[in-house]
Parts: structure tokens; sequence; C-alpha cells
């Protein structure tokens, strides 16, 4: 199937389903489509990457299947596990009155395998976004396990045999860079950095997330977060955390983004201490 | 399709380009340069801007390696060639010089005039921030003020350099500061502003610069020339000034990125001793039969470190930089301490607070600089002896002891006896050398002779440091 026409309906319909994307991302988006090939999305946190995914899977109509990498995440949880439980229990019911040989033909088929996220994602007749969350998060191990998948789309399970997607899943993978990914994973992929907004987008998506913001006060604050990125921060302020911040302020009913109101409030978009010094010696506001 | 391409020798252009890729340090591999023609028969080559993202989400396939891709994109698929005659891209207005480039000025007030007039417009633009109208006054300025025609052969006609040193655009700041003071914008704001427009123009006509030269003499001799590594291959002695705030920035990504991956490899080898009764009474849930089994952590050992750094002037960079990337590990070595010498040796491990901020403990070891000098001059031998007098504690036999410095020692005495009894009161010992390998040992380099009795790592750039102090706490 095709996902997305050409990379100007890729953003048009994106943007239908409330996700803004820049040139760079429709292009891309698109082109993973096109291609077939995993679209690896690179950036800071809380930019917009898993969101991504979620839009292209309203946008197309499509399911989501989230796989969240996390430290020590294994075959088992990712791919498929037998059910050793529902097995025992099998063996024990079954008695001596039947032979091994039909027990072990038993235990090993369809009702007794648990499906994790990747192979489910081959298995869906069904048009399908595979969202492989945080990947580099993961052991190197697994990424062995995801090329396997990535590359052929297929998995192999010893006592059923291999399983190959019917219908190719839609692939996105996110990654905070806290890691770099192999060679082989990134060379199957193709390759995003998705970065903070300009301010032009970052207003455009305050005015359509948050309901009833005044226009000139979410220009204040999308100038003030800007200011506070170029900062040398430990921790930037994400998108989410202006669109926060915008619904705080309305909570508040602050009119007006000065200095009095930054000060108070500055604890929604910096999350330490030494940002927080920072940003008050950088910005002048005069706090006690 | 394909037959339109090869005769348009766009097929040409693109193996060169991904050459020029290769040789800059991008490994790109087959599969994904046929992806990326893939990708641009299915977009299309309508619209440059386009073409450069189908490429750059084929072929480049990390942040750091951006700019160098771009630098590379600008030469290879020019936006225009000559002075201007717009190549039909769509990131063109279309228009052309007004032919005023060609017309040599003939006496010096002319020019003078000339160059007054463009100023002006230069700053009207800048003022507006009109990223089109820039963009076509960095062909034009690098056209009319960085020709430098009739130079020898082997010499590039055109320089941004020159353009930039007649039109001195940083002079303009001012005024521009000035026209947005004029619309209402508050003064730090329009200082940040004009600064930034500046500086972007600044890269816009050395781009210009590079894209003139690579018409005239082809783009290969450009990527050899022109572009510059990735911040992270930088080497520290050859950094400018704004790549060491570039540096500065990446140092904390680049430890946290690090301190993660140790936390990783740690726990992928956490698996400690059998934790029988955990393991029996999860067995319970499966009839008695153990599936899975739990395992006591294991005791995390964690190194004592002390640095000892030189910070002449010639390395200075080198050792804030590791000074710096060291502290931001604070969590994986069990105690720190700093010393910076010259020829006398000053202990600076109470810059380093938890939560400090980078820029500020730069500056703060730049003063301290002072403190390790009496004399002035690098001098090896002397600042081990006094580090051995004044800091006997700080060695123990659980220390692992880094000395940073380029062993440039002024022909002086190496007392290499007293770095032999240093060395030996601890538990390893390593030195890392910011030159490479090649130059240890010419001139006063005493590389070879401390070499002998610490391991020496040659470590030029943020890459090396990285993987360095990955396999010293790993």
């Amino acid at each position: 199937m095709t996902w997305f026409d050409d990379p100007s309906a890729a953003a048009a319909r994106l943007a239908e389903v409330g996700y803004l994307a820049d040139g760079a991302t429709a292009t891309t988006t698109y082109l993973a489509g096109a291609l077939g090939k995993p679209l690896l999305l690179e950036g800071p946190a809380g930019v917009g990457k898993t969101e991504l995914a979620k839009a292209v899977a309203r946008a197309t109509g499509s399911d989501l299947v989230r796989l969240q990498c996390y430290e020590g995440l294994d075959e088992a949880r990712a791919l498929y596990e037998w059910n050793y439980k529902k097995q025992l229990l099998r063996i024990q019911a079954a008695g001596s009155d039947q032979g091994w040989e039909e027990t072990h033909d038993d235990i090993f088929s369809e009702e007794f395998l648990l499906t994790r996220p990747l192979l489910t994602a081959i298995r869906r007749e069904e048009p399908t976004v595979l969202l492989i969350d945080e990947v580099d998060k993961t052991d190197v191990e697994v990424e062995g396990l995801l090329l396997e998948v990535l590359s052929d789309f297929q998995v192999t399970i010893p006592e059923l045999g291999t399983v190959t997607a019917t219908r190719r899943p839609y692939v996105v993978l996110t990654s905070n860079a806290t890691r770099e990914l192999s060679e082989a994973v990134k060379r199957r992929c193709l390759y995003l950095h998705l970065d903070y907004p300009s301010v032009e987008r970052e207003h455009e998506i305050l005015a359509s997330q948050v309901d009833g913001l005044d226009d000139r006060i979410a220009e204040q604050l999308v100038a003030t977060v800007a200011r506070l990125r170029e900062l040398d921060l430990k921790k930037a302020p994400s998108i989410a955390e202006s669109v926060d911040w915008a619904r705080t302020l309305i909570a508040l009913e602050i009119r007006d983004l000065d200095e009095e109101a930054i000060a108070a409030t500055l604890g929604v978009v910096l999350k330490h201490a030494s940002d927080h010094e920072r940003a008050v010696k950088e910005l002048k506001l005069n706090r006690s | 399709m394909a037959d339109d391409r090869q005769s348009s020798g766009l097929l040409d252009r693109h193996l060169a380009f991904v050459e020029a890729l290769r040789g800059a340090g991008l490994s790109v591999s087959l599969a994904e340069d046929l992806d990326s023609v893939a990708g641009l028969g299915s977009v299309g080559w309508g619209d440059r801007e386009q073409v450069r993202q189908v490429l750059a989400a084929t072929l480049a396939k990390r942040q750091t390696q951006r700019p160098t891709f771009d630098a590379l994109f600008d030469v290879y698929y020019p936006a225009l060639v000559g002075d201007g005659v717009s190549t039909g891209s769509t990131n063109d207005d279309g228009s052309t010089d007004e032919g005023d480039a060609e017309e040599s000025p003939t006496s010096s007030t002319a020019d003078a005039q000339a160059l007054q007039d463009f100023r002006d417009e230069l700053a009207e633009a800048l003022r507006s921030g009109d990223e089109q109208e820039l963009r076509r006054l960095a062909a034009q300025m690098v056209g009319r003020f960085g020709a430098m025609p009739g130079r020898g052969p082997g010499l590039s006609s055109w320089s941004a350099y020159t353009a930039l040193q007649r039109v001195a655009p940083q002079q303009l700041v001012d005024q521009v500061v000035q026209g947005l003071l004029d619309e209402g914008m508050d003064e730090e704001s329009a200082g940040r502003r004009a600064n930034r427009r500046v500086g972007a123009f600044t890269a816009l006509v050395e781009g210009d610069a590079r894209r003139r030269i690579a018409e005239e003499k082809g783009p290969d001799h450009v990527a050899d020339v022109a572009v510059r590594p990735t911040i992270e291959q930088l080497a520290f002695t050859s950094a400018r000034r704004a790549d060491l705030d570039e540096m500065r920035r990446q140092v904390f990504p680049l430890a946290r990125r690090l301190a993660t991956r140790l936390t990783q490899e740690h726990h992928a080898r956490r698996r400690g001793p059998l934790d029988f009764r955990r393991t029996v009474r999860a067995s319970v849930a499966t009839g008695g039969v153990p599936i899975t089994t739990h395992h006591r952590p294991k005791r995390p050992h964690r190194t004592d470190l002390v640095v000892l750094c030189d910070v002449s002037g010639s390395v200075a960079n080198f050792a804030n930089f590791t000074l710096l990337f060291v502290f931001a590990l604070r969590e994986v070595f069990q105690s720190m301490r700093a010393f910076t010498f010259i020829d006398h040796v000053h202990e600076v491990t109470d810059h380093f607070r938890p939560g400090a901020d980078p820029a500020q403990v730069m500056a703060d070891l730049s003063a301290a600089t002072a403190h390790a000098a009496l004399f002035g001059r690098t001098n090896y031998g002397r600042a081990f002896d006094k580090f051995e007098q004044s800091y006997p504690d700080a060695l123990g036999p659980r220390t692992t002891l880094l000395i940073l410095g380029d062993a440039r020692s002024n022909y002086s005495d190496l007392h290499e006896d007293t770095l032999r009894r240093l060395a030996g009161s601890v538990r390893q010992s390593w030195w890392l050398n910011p030159e490479h390998q090649r130059n240890w040992g010419t001139g006063d380099s005493a590389a070879p002779a401390y070499g002998a009795i610490v391991d020496m790592v040659e470590c030029r750039n943020l890459t090396q440091l990285s993987e360095f102090v990955h396999d010293l706490a790993g």
C-alpha cells in the first residue's frame, strides 16, 4: 500500500490529525513509506518523536503497535515467548495416557505462543504502524534481533517455522541518542533528526493545542522558551513543557508574561536548580 | 529516466558527491547510496530543499555529520551558477544581478562609493532578516569584493576572507541593532538577533565562495580543502573560538551518553551469586520448576581518580575539556581530585561543585592558571617534584593517576625517578597526550621517556577522549 502520495500530501494529512510537520519531516515521513524503510527519529526529549509515529497511524487509519524499550529488554519481551506455565499445566493434565509424541506436538502450537509487539506487528493483516520507542535504551544484543526483523520483516520460530510479513508495517524507531546505535541498524533506516521547532512553528503548535490562548502572550512565551533553549541548560524545555506553561498561565489567569510572571512560573519549564539560577541570571529576573 | 540521468551528468555528480562524503568521514554504504537514488526517483528533482532532505535522510545518519553534509551538498548541488543566474530551483527568487557585478569601477572613489552603497543595502537586509535577499547579497558580495583575478595558478580566484575584510559586516551590527530598536525591540534581544544574523550571513558568504571555487576547480578540490571535520573529530589543538564554545556544549551530552553506556554495560554484567531463596519462592508458581533464577546484585567497584593537568598555553584547552568531562562523570568515580600545573602545582578540585555551570568553570580554571606558574615555562620534572612534596596524601594504592599534557618540558630535567615513584604508588596510571603520535619525541617532547614509565595514550578529540574514559571506568 502507499502510505502517502508525496511529501506535501504527507504534510497536509499530518496537519489534519494535529501534527504540524516542517519540510524535512514531511519529506522523510513520505520517503519512509515510499521506500518501505524504517524511519529512525533522533533528537532531544520532548520534540514530538513518538507523537509523529502516532500521527502517522492516525493519518493513515492504521493501528499502532508499540514496543517500549528499556534496559534488559530481551527476545522474550520483544518478539515472542512460550507460555511455560500453560505448557506445564497441559502436560500435567494429559497425565500418563497420552504419548510423548502427541504431547510435544501439542504444547508447541499457536495456543501456547505469547506474541510480543514485534511478532504482532509482522503477523497483522491490517495496515500497522510499528513504533519502537527509545531504542537507545536497549542492550546491543537486541539490535541484532531488530536487524533480523527490520531487514526482512520475518521471524524464525524454531518450533513453528518462519513467519513472514504479509503486509509490511510502517516502522518508526525513536532515540534520544544516549548511545550511538550500531552502524548496521542505521544503515537500514532512514534518518531524521528532530530538533526544537522554529519560533513560528511552536507558536502554531501552541495555538492548536491550547484553547483560549491569547496571541500576544503566546508570542511572548515562545520567545522566552527559545531564549531558554539557547542557554547552556542541563535540560532544555520541551514542546510539551511550553504547552504546560501556556496552560499554567491560563489557569493562573496571567494576561501578560512580564518578568514577575516568568519568575513565578519558571518551575513549569525548568526542572533543575542550576538551570533555574542560570535562567534568572540570564533573563535578569530580580528574584530574592 | 535512467538514460536521462546518465546523459545529464547527474549520476556522475551524485557519485562524486557520495565519494566526497566518504572522504569527509561519513561511512556511506552502497545500500544507502541505492536508497538515496531510489528516494530521489520517487520524490523527483523539482525542489532543491527536498533533494537535500532526501539525501540527508538516506546518507547522513548522525546529527554531528550534518554541517559537513550541508557544506558538501552546497558545493555539489549549488543553488545558482556564476553570478546568480537562477538555475530554476525554487529557492531563488529568480532575479539575477543587476549587471553591476561586471562593471569594474574605474576610480577608487567610485569603488568606495560602491562599497558604501553595498553596505547600506546589506545593513537593511540584515535588519529585515530577509533570507532570500541575504542569500543574493552574499553571492553578490563574493562576486564583487571577493574576486582575486590574476592570482597564480593553483590559487583560487575567490576569497571569502577578502570579501569579509572589505565589507566588514561585523561593523554593521550597531547599525542593525539601531534599526531593530526603532522597530520597538528591547536592546538585549536586538543585540542577540543582530549578532546571529551577521553570523549566519558570514556563513552564507563562506558557502558562496566555496561554491564559486567549486565551479572553477571542480567540487572535489573544495571537498578536500574547505570542509572541516565534525566537532567530535576536531583536534583540541586546532580548534577556533567558535569551535570551543560548540565543544563545551557537547561535553555534557557526551558525558551523559557515556554514563548511560557505562551503567548499561555494568548492569549487563551485574549477575552476582544465585539468590537461592528468591529462586525457590518464584518456582512455586511453576509447580516447583525453577524457570526463572534470581541473583544477588554485585558490589560495584569504583575508581578513585587523581588528575594532574598541564595548563600551559599550548594544551590548556585540552586540559580544561578533559577536566570538565571527567567531572561531568562524577557519579562514575568514587572520588576525584584535580591539580593543574605549569611549573608549580595547584589544586582546582573546588571549582567543580555539583551542578556548576560549565562556562563558569572554564572561566574559573583560566583564572586559576596564574597560580600554576612561578616562572611561566612548562617544567614537568619540577611539577612532579612539587606534587610529591605538597600532596603526598592524594595518591594511594586504590588511586588511578591520570596525567594530561604534551610532555614538552622545555629541555629541563625530567625527574623520571619522581614519576616512577608516583606511578609505583598507585593502582594504575595513564598519560593522555593531545599531540598526534607521530610528533612524540620531536623537538623538546619527552613523550618517549615518560611513555616508558606511564602508559601514554593519544587523545586528540572528543571521540578519543570519551573512548578512553569509557575504558578507564568500565
